[in-house]
């Protein structure tokens, strides 16, 4: 049989909707962006290289130096202890990022694993699962993170484990959502009727398509795990002295504020307050970008 | 509807169980005993436990759990390890004072929230959009232990004008306490304005996109009237749901408020029990926090239900 | 009363057209950059006349609505020309003066009625509020409003004017809308895709609602709507939106009967007539695709895909020539236009069906019943179907119906009731697609309606193809490419499309590829569920002589599943017409067109405008399609039945599926012969 039918599809192809310009073309168009990322760079400059940027040794104490106020010598002054603050800020930024990481590293895999079999399989996991994320909801993050670390004892591995496991139900219910979704789509239909197995239709049809959804989530919840490791820090159960960090020492040193030391506090809650801002910044334009 | 109230009450009451289990267990693990912490380590082992005897600590598990919850549900909330006294009046007074700070942050931020994401929505795009978008989202993401700080540093220190402690002190009148209250509720505003905000935006910005908005424009009607009559009242119901969730992260808020400017609110009083691990006082602080949290989202829930006519009425004829 | 009467009647009322465009222009701003989206649109609307715009998709014709009621997007804005609504400038007013315009002077009626409503407020208040604007106080509106839902035949107004949107169905709220509309009393009433998302007898309904209140009231109408047959139905005069210009405009008589444009002309053969059939008489196509948005070529816009396109219709863009009164193309070879060559493909020798053996899939007591919440919908009930080797067996139905249901039920995706017998070849099939064999699973496959929905957009078209092969199939290596690369080739797709993910390709050609896909394991049944009833008619064409190729090459037989009842004639041998998940009749696809027919058939049929011209006498189907909750006694059909026996043994007994004649089936009381008679009498001759 010839074909003497149309020519073949000649077609243009059309890039509907989305514009040529792939997304982090579009992402670097943004303010917000730039500004954000400028922010997050320098902080994860110095968490990387703190101590080799750093005029001051952070650790090293000075009796006769304490309590002093911004000067040539310490550009953000020295605390009770005689310390460099501006070094010390510098150097904090490890302690917190690094946790922030790893935390939402770790809540983000177990939730979406989560996510994606309450979603799709439903059935018992969905229920129970969904049980676990109204008991985790139930009470504010700092309260079951405190709780859980008032028992196990203080540490960074421990407070990694409990924000990852507090995470792990929010991010689940986020990508169970979009996972429903993607259930009313016939292209799983016709997986199923090639006899794909479960396994199969979950990682590799459906994870795909929710991947921007974890990645908005990760995003999302790495600006909130700063917020509660910072806040867990300044209620003394995050990361022990004398590790520089930021929620510790303004911890160690908010007593003395209302007599008027204001630097030794002051410096480190701007620099919480930048990170956590640039973060936010950061994940504002991902969403943007991806919701055009 | 009442069905859909009994389920939800039902659901809370099984959630509120776990929790207390959580809670329970939570105290159980940690090391070393409660005798041995009051006495002290130079006591005799057996005065230990004699003394673990009589708090009833080296019964079996379930028991214990079993003597706790029975003791909660009859108004005895066991004896503080702190302070050698029952823990119910501390829990109470506690509480109050939590209220009142909430509710002083609820009041402002509420209106203030809706209007500013309101007025985002009706600006979209422009100046006064973008403006209102990123500074509340920039001051949601402050922790408010920092925001504190700078307030602190700026009203308390530098200028002077507010007092920086949250207590007025016993017997104060209400517009010093209203006072002392102010820098403490900031923090708290600024956190939860930007959620707020952000999901009236969302939910004009949706009511205005919609079909109805264009049947309404095109029946002659003014743009207020539009916005009054028929946009608001559909966007409004997504941000009233949000508000309920607010609470927790308010909650969460008042623990690191209320340490920073020292305040004998609620949450004070378990984050001074943890540091003691006074547990009876923790668990008892935990709960109530549970409980009211519980509450506050379950009417959130009944009010979105009311509003909304199909959830209220069913579904078509 | 039919368009051409009202034509004759009406307009020479007033000399002042109540609508003129002239040169009109709009541009819209994407990404920075300026996309044209009308181009030099020019028409007018005379007093109480009726015009048609009619376009696929990107043609720009809801943008014209937009454009007239100053409610374009933000992005969007008009760049050029006039337009006057009975003589006032709506481009020139100020705020209060426009609000007057929208109140008192244009009305519009869009798709989906359900979301414009407000689902916060009551009905009748949302109706009352247009009597509000007009300035009558609140008592005297609701009481005109309840007036109103009465001329939209709505019975029992004052108890719909208490219920809230979401209580009401399509129809209802569609009839609101016009309501609403009409209740200002405008010149000018704007109606954009009104029906497309309603049944085939509620669109009818609606349709006659409009045509007689467009009498009684006396306001001009724009009728915006990719159907044709509609237009035909209900326009006096008839313009052809191409890619944001206007092609060709005239009476629409004539402009259907004679088309003067090549593209007008490629149109009217897409769809399929009476008397064209897979294999004989095929479908003609419009090679190529519309140009992307915001392009800016010289010529003619239709030059790439015309078939007689000289080097001076790309050169230079043809004005509007008149080519009649008041008739018009924009093509420098309007006289050719009528004898365009066709891009037909030739008739096809199908195979030779039926070896009166056994039927390749047996159902039996098909029956699926859902349960929500207490409440138990009945979905199918007691379907009893067979398939033919090699035949297709043509679907129909209205929502409610239950023809996806056994589409799904048969391909595994949803489980039947207990006691449902789904057999292929004799053997049972397994309910859940999960545990059936892979020969049973390579057998049975299935086309989609929405390409969107049904590829995997963050695959590939390399990977969605080979699939099957792999699965199904069990090739690998070179095999899996030859045979990877055939496919491609049947389905007209090119290589370099392999590489390519399903967002960058159209509509028509996504569903290619889930054709190729459905091919891919080489089943013997393919269901084929609305696959074109989500694409342009240009394309469906394309898309059916595939369809057609395809079982000619491949000898598969089709479950055809439409709502479309000219591409069902067009593909199918034998049909089966579903009502409340029951078949009402059953087969072969001339009878149960000529007749006699069940009176569901005959309502159905007489419900779907043709563009070969009027049935006769239209049936009107009382009420709404009763839901599948609640369905009512007997005969499910007898609470709208027109020809419900006076005997009442149709509210009590549910008649059988009785063979009333070789081959041919029905679900009736009435004996076939006494329809037979009633139905004769009634028509022209059919």
């Amino acid at each position: 049989m010839t074909d003497v039918v149309a020519a073949p599809a000649a077609e243009v192809t059309v890039a509907r909707g989305r514009g040529a310009l792939p997304a982090w073309r579009l992402l670097l168009r943004r303010p917000t962006f730039i500004v954000g990322a400028a922010i997050l760079l320098f902080w994860v400059v110095c968490a990387v290289f703190g101590h080799l940027v750093a005029p001051q040794d952070p650790l090293a104490q000075s009796l006769l130096a304490t309590n002093k106020g911004p000067s040539a010598a310490h550009w953000f002054g020295t605390d009770q202890l005689g310390r460099d603050v501006f070094s010390r800020v510098l150097v904090g930024a490890r302690s917190i990022l690094v946790i922030a990481f790893f935390a939402t590293l770790l809540g983000t895999v177990a939730g979406t694993a989560l996510g994606l079999a309450m979603g799709y399989l439903g059935g018992v996991i969905d229920i129970v699962g969904g049980r676990l994320v109204e008991a985790v909801l139930a009470l504010p993050l700092v309260i079951v993170a405190f709780l859980f670390i008032v028992a196990v004892g203080p540490s960074t591995l421990t407070v990694i484990i409990v924000i990852g496991l507090v995470f792990t139900p929010l991010i689940a219910r986020t990508v169970r959502s979009a996972v429903l979704v993607e259930r009313q789509q016939d292209y799983l239909a016709s997986a199923r009727l090639l006899g794909e197995n479960r396994s199969y239709i979950m990682f590799i049809e459906v994870l795909p398509n929710v991947l921007p959804v974890v990645l908005v989530e990760f995003t999302v919840r790495l600006g909130y795990a700063i917020f509660a490791i910072a806040s867990l820090s300044f209620l003394g159960f995050g990361v022990q002295p004398p590790t520089p960090d930021w929620g510790a020492d303004i911890s160690v040193n908010y007593g003395v504020l209302p007599a008027g030391y204001w630097w030794m506090t002051l410096f480190p809650a701007l620099a919480i307050a930048s990170l956590v801002v640039a973060i936010n910044l950061v994940t504002d334009s991902i969403e943007q970008v991806i919701a055009s | 509807m009442a069905t859909y109230i009994l389920k939800r009450l039902g659901l809370a009451l099984i959630t509120l169980w776990l929790l207390s289990v959580i809670v329970f267990l939570a105290t159980q693990v940690v090391p070393g005993d409660p005798g041995r912490a009051i006495l002290g380590n130079l006591a005799a082992p057996s005065a230990v436990r004699a003394l673990d005897h009589q708090l009833g600590v080296d019964r079996p598990l379930i028991e214990q759990y079993w003597t706790w919850i029975t003791g909660l549900l009859h108004g005895d909330f066991g004896t503080s390890t702190q302070f050698r006294a029952p823990v119910e009046p501390y829990v109470q007074a506690a509480l109050v004072n939590s209220l009142k700070l909430a509710a002083l942050a609820f009041v402002i931020v509420v209106p203030l929230g809706i209007v500013g994401g309101v007025v985002a929505a009706l600006n979209y795009g422009r100046p006064a959009d973008r403006i209102i978008s990123v500074a509340g989202l920039s001051a949601t993401t402050v922790p408010e232990f920092v925001s504190g700080i700078v307030l602190i540093v700026i009203f308390g220190v530098a200028l002077k004008v507010l007092p920086v402690s949250a207590s007025a002190g016993a017997g104060a009148s209400p517009a010093s306490q209203f006072q002392h209250l102010i820098l403490p509720a900031i923090p708290l505003v600024l956190v939860l304005f930007g959620y707020i905000a952000r999901m009236a935006r969302a939910g004009t910005i949706e009511a205005l996109n919609s079909d109805y908005a264009r049947t309404a424009t095109l029946k002659g009607l003014k743009r207020s009237v539009v916005i009054r009559r028929h946009v608001l009242r559909n966007s409004l119901l997504p941000t009233i749901t949000v508000i309920a969730t607010q609470l927790g992260y308010l909650i969460g808020g008042l623990v690191v408020v209320e340490v920073l400017f020292n305040y004998q609110g609620i949450g004070q009083l378990i984050f001074k029990a943890a540091t003691a691990k006074d547990f009876p006082m923790l668990a008892a602080g935990v709960l109530t926090i549970g409980v009211v949290y519980m509450v506050a989202t379950l009417i959130a829930d009944i009010l979105a239900t009311m509003l909304n006519p199909r959830l209220r009425l069913g579904g078509a004829e | 009363m039919t368009a051409t009467e009202t034509a004759a009647a009406g307009s020479v009322d007033d000399l002042t057209p109540t609508l003129q465009v002239e040169h009109l222009e709009v541009t819209h701003r994407v990404r920075g950059q300026d996309r044209r989206a009308l181009r030099d649109v020019s028409f007018q609307i005379g007093r109480r006349e009726s015009y048609g715009l009619v376009g696929e998709s990107g043609s720009g014709k809801s943008t014209v609505a937009l454009a007239l009621t100053r409610y374009l997007p933000r992005n969007g804005r008009v760049s050029g020309g006039r337009i006057s609504i009975n003589g006032q400038d709506p481009l020139a007013m100020d705020a209060a003066a426009l609000r007057e315009l929208r109140a008192r002077t244009v009305s519009m009626v869009y798709q989906e009625p359900g979301k414009a409503l407000n689902p916060s407020i009551r009905v009748g208040r949302q109706v009352a509020e247009v009597y509000e604007v007009a300035g009558f106080d609140g008592s005297a509106a609701q009481d005109k409003a309840e007036a109103m839902l009465r001329t939209v035949q709505i019975s029992d107004p004052g108890r719909v004017m208490g219920l809230y949107p979401h209580q009401i169905s399509g129809g209802m709220a569609q009839r609101v809308v016009i309501a609403m509309a009409l209740a200002a009393e405008p010149s000018l009433l704007i109606l954009d895709e009104p029906t497309t998302a309603l049944d085939a007898t509620v669109e009818a309904e609606v349709l006659d609602l409009v045509a007689a209140l467009r009498e009684d009231f006396g306001a001009s109408v724009l009728f915006i709507s990719h159907n044709l047959a509609v237009i035909a139905k209900m326009c006096d005069r008839v313009g052809v939106l191409y890619a944001g210009e206007l092609l060709e405009e005239g009476p629409a008589e004539q402009v259907f009967q004679e088309p003067r444009h090549p593209y007008t002309v490629g149109l009217l053969r897409c769809i399929p007539r009476r008397g064209q059939r897979k294999d004989a008489g095929r479908l003609d196509t419009i090679p190529g695709f519309l140009p992307p948005p915001g392009h800016t070529l010289p010529g003619c816009v239709f030059a790439p895909r015309c078939p007689i396109a000289e080097e001076r219709c790309r050169e230079a863009r043809p004005p509007a020539f008149p080519v009649g009164p008041a008739r018009s193309s924009r093509c420098y070879f309007h006289d050719a236009a009528s004898d365009l060559p066709t891009n037909a493909p030739p008739d096809i020798q199908l195979p030779a069906t039926r070896d009166a053996a056994e039927p390749v899939v047996t159902l039996q007591h098909l029956s699926k019943t859902f349960t929500h919440g207490g409440e138990s919908v009945r979905a199918l009930v007691g379907v009893n179907l067979s398939l033919e080797r090699g035949e297709t067996l043509g679907l129909v139905g209205e929502s409610g119906s239950g023809k996806t249901t056994l589409a799904r039920a048969l391909l595994g995706l949803i489980a039947p009731d207990e006691g449902s017998v789904v057999d292929l070849d004799g053997s049972a099939l397994a309910a859940q697609a999960r545990r059936r064999p892979r020969e049973q699973l390579k057998a049975l496959q299935i086309v989609f309606q929405n390409p969107d929905s049904a590829l995997n957009r963050r695959h590939t078209v390399r990977r969605l193809i080979s699939r099957p092969l792999s699965r199904l199939a069990g090739l690998s290596g070179a095999r899996l490419q030859e045979r990877l690369m055939d496919l491609v080739r049947s389905v007209r797709l090119e290589e370099r499309h392999l590489s390519l993910r399903p967002s960058q390709l159209s509509g028509g050609l996504k569903q290619r590829v889930a054709i190729a896909r459905a091919f891919g394991g080489g089943p013997r049944i393919v269901v084929c569920d609305e696959p074109t009833s989500a694409l342009d008619v240009s394309v469906q064409a394309a898309i059916l002589n595939l369809l057609a190729d395809l079982q000619a090459k491949e000898q598969v037989t089709y479950m055809f599943i439409s709502h479309d009842l000219g591409v069902v004639r067009y593909l199918s041998d034998r049909i089966a017409v579903l009502y409340l998940g029951k078949i009402m009749e059953l087969g072969p696809a001339e009878t149960v067109f000529a007749g006699p027919h069940h009176p569901y058939t005959e309502a159905l049929l007489s419900a779907v405008p043709s563009i070969d011209g009027q049935r006769a006498e239209r049936i009107r189907l009382q009420g709404e399609i009763p839901s599948a909750a609640d369905p009512p006694s007997g005969c499910v059909f007898h609470t709208r039945c027109p020809r419900r026996l006076p005997t009442g043994v149709c509210e009590t007994s549910d008649p059988p599926l009785a063979e009333v004649a070789p081959g041919h089936l029905m679900s009736c009381h009435i004996p076939i012969d006494q329809l037979t008679i009633l139905q004769r009498t009634e028509q022209d001759g059919d």
